[in-house]
């Protein structure tokens, strides 16, 4: 009958494990069937490549002589801004985190050739980057300045930390405007000239658990091309949304909050990236294994493009104001074929997330599994179920009103 | 007819005389305009395509050299940096003349250099600068 996650390991430690990638087990589930599938594979590897803005990574960079406490001061690397509201020399980096003198949109559309993605990016590639310190100084941390180079391989501890990663489904931007629009879909042309899209469909990792069945708090991943670990659910989890037959959301739903030693990653599967018009962000690599340990979980894990349906949505005037009308649903298989049909026009598309690195990834976690140097983990706690009654709450806007002012007498 | 892909780089002196007009009339030649910018007192440049019979095409390009236009080939100046690429496909669309594209059966993107005309609407789309043009 069903698998356990201690006798998928103890196959990974003999190297009998059988593994597919989530592209790979849609075949052999239509020429096995289900049932034998199940019985045969012992686990199917997603991934994904994308750009996630909510990226980020925390470090502490060690003590200098004199001391010096970055919390309270200002702090820059590479002249990006960072967060230092923390212990002395614990510092974090946003992915879309910018120069202070970056000429942003002033002369529209700004380029934004350089943030916190690339820092990260330059990090992992073993690079010097620059790191400068303004502090107020105190009797136990007097420095009150500091310029120096540094680099991953001295800090003490180096952590990607991710709020949200791994979108489950993602919106199709079209632009039904007039004007050229710069947004974080790329480039929308006027009148639905094109439309862009950002999923690893068929490959994607919460696609392939839509339910969260297996994916918990403490899953083991592939992460930035290192290991990393689930959270938990990520921010903006929404896991109640309007799903089809086969539990798979018609929107964006589910998020994955995710973490990983920076020191172990590669720049390969870490990104910058800019988005002209926009602003910067990280390309993130994420790869989860799904162990498959009943027909079910199998069933949901051989989804296929033909399956996935994902919304489209107009980004000059819907998404900017929170609007939740929809202009319609495609399938992922459509939206890879390079057309999609809206209204009765024909569309051109193109992705934003990479698909070809997305398999790259999922066969890298096979590898892995399939040398034994991989191992299953069992989650420590679920994610909030589609039942569970989580949801995405828009802002309860309660504006500020100066305080009137009380007469003596 | 051979044909070749140039870009023609005008200095300041020459902006105001008629220099496609004599590879047209005095050389023979097929002039193609795909794209130009002309700036008084600035240099100019030209993407064009020449196609011409026999000598024609090579005597147009030493007529130009004569004057002193530059001339350099197209796929000199525009570069896809393919291990910048990350294969996400956001160039497809807006490419005109489908120089870059993809192969459906795996989503890899490729550059065909023969067919880009430099128009620079994929430089805007790729957020890993993984087309490179230089000019001037």
């Amino acid at each position: 009958m069903g698998k356990t996650i201690q006798e998928i390991n103890e196959k990974i430690r003999q190297g009998k494990a059988v593994v597919c990638t989530a592209d790979e087990i849609i075949g052999v589930v239509k020429e096995k069937g289900l049932k034998q599938a199940a019985t045969l594979v012992d686990v199917v590897t997603t991934g994904t490549f994308g750009p996630m803005c909510s990226s980020g990574a925390y470090f502490n960079l060690g003590h200098s002589k004199p001391r010096i406490k970055m919390g309270g001061g200002k702090v820059t690397i590479n002249d990006v801004q960072t967060y230092a509201g923390f212990a002395a020399v614990d510092l974090f980096i946003g992915a879309t985190a910018i120069s202070e003198d970056d000429p942003r949109n002033k002369v529209f559309p700004g380029k934004f050739s350089y943030g916190g993605g690339h820092v990260i990016e330059d990090l992992v590639a073993g690079k010097d980057v620059r790191l400068t310190v303004t502090a107020y100084g105190t009797d136990c941390y007097p420095r009150r300045a500091l310029d120096t180079w540094v680099r991953l391989t001295d800090m003490n501890e180096a952590v990607l930390f991710n709020m949200r990663n791994a979108y489950q489904n993602y919106n199709v931007a079209v632009n039904l405007s007039d004007r050229v629009i710069y947004t974080y879909m790329g480039v929308l042309q006027p009148r639905m000239r094109n439309a862009n899209y950002c999923t690893a469909g068929q490959l994607s990792p919460l696609l392939n658990d839509p339910l969260y069945r297996t994916v918990g708090v403490g899953t083991r991943i592939f992460l930035g091309g290192g290991e990393g670990y689930v959270v938990g659910h990520g921010t903006q989890h929404n896991p109640g949304v309007q799903r089809t037959k086969r539990g798979l959301p018609k929107v964006p739903a589910g998020t994955l909050s995710l973490t990983g030693d920076l020191k172990n990653m590669s720049p390969r599967w870490l990104r910058g990236a800019s988005f002209v018009g926009y602003g910067v962000t990280m390309t993130v690599g994420v790869g989860l294994p799904i162990p498959i340990l009943d027909e079910e979980i199998l069933h949901f894990a051989a989804v296929s493009d033909e399956d996935l349906v994902a919304p489209v949505v107009d980004y000059s005037k819907a998404y900017p104001h929170c609007q939740p009308e929809i202009l319609g649903e495609v399938t992922v298989a459509q939206l890879k074929s390079g057309e999609i049909m809206v209204d009765g026009k024909k569309v051109i598309t193109a992705g934003l997330s990479s698909y070809a690195q997305a398999r790259e990834i999922a066969l890298t976690l096979k590898k892995r599994i399939e040398a034994g140097t991989f191992l299953l983990t069992e989650p420590v706690a679920s994610l909030p179920t589609p039942e569970s009654g989580y949801a995405f709450k828009p802002l309860k806007e309660r504006p500020w009103e100066p305080p009137t002012e009380v007469s003596d007498d | 007819m051979p044909k070749k892909k140039v870009v023609l780089n005008f200095p300041p002196h020459l902006i105001d005389q008629p220099v496609t007009y004599k590879l047209i009339t005095d050389h023979g030649l097929v002039v193609n305009i795909l794209r130009a910018r002309i700036t008084p007192n600035e240099w100019g440049r030209m993407v064009v395509e020449l196609s011409g019979n026999g000598g024609q095409l090579e005597e147009g390009l030493n007529f130009l050299a004569e004057i002193g236009v530059g001339v350099e080939p197209l796929a000199k100046e525009v570069k896809w940096l393919e291990e910048r690429c990350v294969q996400c496909t956001a160039c497809i669309a807006p490419c005109p003349t489908h120089a870059l594209g993809v192969d459906r059966s795996n989503m890899t993107v490729s550059f065909d250099r023969e067919l880009c005309i430099a128009c620079e609407l994929c430089l805007n789309s790729c957020a890993y600068r993984a087309i490179e043009m230089s000019f001037e």
